[in-house]
């Protein structure tokens, strides 16, 4: 059994600019993708904003088997349309972000995607700037291709600060404006069609209830738009409504439903996580996912624990909302159990299940952080504020209330943690606590640069970035699954299916990539080659 | 784009009017006086990072509702 999973963070970014406060939120997100191409734009051709291909999506398909009409969905589920923004949202905003990105855009006015040369994607999702990370296998890769995309986004912000005639837009790595509305950081998990999805709920359901505990980002404020004062260990707990569900952006569920595999759906499914705060800490992004996928493995297996939770939304917001740790909830059986029970439930299951089927480095570097870190919040929460980002901010918030006497509802203490998921590690409280050594890391900084420009070398991403950095000019379309030439030889365009997220790596293809004078030479020897296993 | 999360973003000047509910404990650090000097200095340097205007700058940042 093993950590190792096809795995993709995604981050909805808040954003304001504090010198524009009326300014339009989806008007401010494409500035970040037009700066972010406009800082990039050295290697000209469509680097700069290869357009999404949107064949493979399917917003709308339930795995429980059944797909929502059109009619019948929120527009906010339509993710599979490109988003455009009007002439007169722009002009609103004076200049618009096309001025950032300068000739590039007469046919197309502003930027509203990007794929990346590390495989990525950063794009305009809603009224939120978003990057969605390549594909991984381990959780350590997760932690630092998620961090790439907060470099990614820091770069953009830079370029709007230096550009004449802008106002600064800051971006927060964080979930709520405190006001009522919630915007998400999900996980997705690649994981066999065969598993059936009701075992996936029955095992998920009270870990995610449960996992906030170990990774929650800690919020200042009780309810959607802080209707009572306190401090709670998430988010996004607040923001959940139903159990199970094919929603994101209403009626949340603690399980999504959302079939939209982008791989071969007769052999995967990708489970799509909603439920998790945007974490700050990389101990916490390491185990957010490492965690999760130990137990996905466990219901594979059929070995998962068997718990059920009489009211798993009540429960959820119930152990959010007491950082003592000490709340009960109640189980189906009757048994009346905390968050931390019910963490190490699981992760005895885990031990025992790791025990008997053999483990490698990257699963028992999870497990004895799983270990250690359930042990110390048993102890004391506040000691785990090294690793744990609720526990960080808790600590950070308690020092301010005790030096100056202030009530939970101070607007300094509002102020600490909105700050604290600032990504400029200048005015980001948690990046003031790192640069004292007050955080632990997983990465350093060198690593995430790289990891800015260069795709992971085990997954399709790898076949997608190389693509999209080595053939600006003909790369004109991509998504998940796909990467679109454009070649003069070929009167049609040329889609490459990469519908298999373990081909396409470098072993298969970075002799491949060597080997092409350009990009004709490319697409020939793929099509013609063994090579052309890429594609499934 | 979203309507769906904008419920309580109108009328969001109400938002002051709240009991003071129960807390957590004041974290057992809070009397760790060994690291007093640490966490002075700490705060003095994160004073100085603050935004400016606290409440109004609170107060200012409204999101539109995401996935």
């Amino acid at each position: 059994m093993s950590v190792r999973r096809v795995t993709g963070t995604e981050t909805e970014y808040g954003v304001l600019a504090p010198g524009m406060p009326a300014a339009n939120a989806t008007v401010l997100s494409s500035q970040i993708v037009n700066a972010y191409a406009a800082s990039r734009r050295s290697g000209a051709g469509n680097f700069g904003g290869t357009r999404w291909d949107y064949t493979d999506e399917a917003p709308l398909n339930d795995a429980r088997g059944f797909a929502v009409p059109r009619t019948a969905a929120d527009p906010t589920q339509l993710t599979d349309v490109p988003p455009v923004l009007d002439a007169e949202q722009i002009a609103l905003e004076g200049g618009g972000p096309a001025a950032l990105y300068g000739e590039q855009t007469t046919d197309n006015p502003v930027l509203m995607n990007m794929v990346l040369a590390n495989g990525a994607r950063l794009y305009v999702d809603h009224a939120h700037p978003e990057y969605s990370s390549p594909e991984v296998t381990t959780p350590r890769d997760a932690v630092l291709w998620d961090k790439a995309g907060d470099a990614v986004v820091l770069a953009a912000v830079r370029y709007i600060a230096a550009a004449p005639g802008f106002s600064p837009v800051n971006l927060y790595k964080n979930n709520t404006d405190s006001k009522g509305a919630s915007y998400g950081s999900h996980e997705n998990y690649l994981v066999p069609r065969s598993v059936p999805f009701t075992d996936l709920v029955r095992g998920l359901v009270p870990f995610f209830v449960s996992r906030q505990v170990i990774v929650g980002s800690g919020r200042v404020g009780i309810g959607t738009s802080n209707q009572r004062q306190g401090y709670q260990l998430s988010q996004r707990a607040d923001f959940f409504e139903a159990e199970v569900g094919l929603e994101t952006t209403i009626r949340r569920p603690i399980v999504n439903t959302r079939d939209e595999p982008h791989a071969v759906a007769e052999k995967y499914r990708r489970l799509h996580v909603i439920i998790g705060d945007a974490n700050l800490s990389e101990v916490s992004t390491l185990l957010k996912v490492g965690t999760t996928s130990i137990v996905l493995s466990m219901i594979e297996a059929g070995s998962a624990p068997l718990v059920e939770l009489r009211d798993p939304v009540g429960a959820l917001q119930a152990i959010s909302h007491d950082p003592t740790l000490q709340r009960l909830v109640e189980l189906k059986d009757g048994r009346k159990v905390s968050g931390l029970d019910l963490q190490e439930i699981y992760l005895e299951a885990a031990a025992r299940h790791c025990r008997s089927t053999g483990t490698d480095p990257d699963t028992e570097d999870v497990l004895t952080r799983w270990t250690s870190l359930v042990g110390t919040l048993k102890r004391d929460p506040m000691e785990a504020a090294a690793s744990v980002d609720w526990v960080a901010k808790l600590k950070l918030l308690q020092a301010y209330r005790t030096r100056d006497s202030l009530a939970w509802s101070d607007a300094r203490l509002h102020l600490v943690d909105l700050q604290y998921s600032d990504i400029r590690p200048e005015k980001g409280l948690y990046y003031r606590l790192a640069a004292r050594g007050h955080m632990e890391r997983i990465v350093t900084d060198a690593e995430i640069a790289r990891a800015v420009n260069e795709p992971p070398d085990d997954t399709r991403a790898y076949f997608r970035g190389n693509c999209v950095s080595r053939f600006p000019e003909q790369v004109v379309g991509a998504s998940w699954d796909s990467i679109i030439f454009e070649l003069p030889s070929r009167r049609r365009l040329q889609r490459i299916p990469t519908r298999e997220p373990l081909k396409g790596t470098r072993a298969l293809t970075g002799e491949l990539f060597e080997a092409s004078v350009d990009a004709e030479d490319f697409v020939t020897r793929l099509l013609s080659g063994p090579e052309h296993s890429v594609a499934p | 784009m979203a309507a769906q999360d904008r419920r309580n973003t109108e009328g969001r000047t109400g938002e002051e009017e709240v009991e003071e509910t129960p807390l957590p404990e004041a974290g057992p650090e809070a009397g760790a006086s060994a690291q007093t000097e640490g966490v002075d200095d700490l705060l003095d340097e994160i004073d100085g990072v603050l935004e400016n205007n606290a409440e109004e700058f609170v107060r200012g940042f409204i999101q539109k509702g995401g996935q």
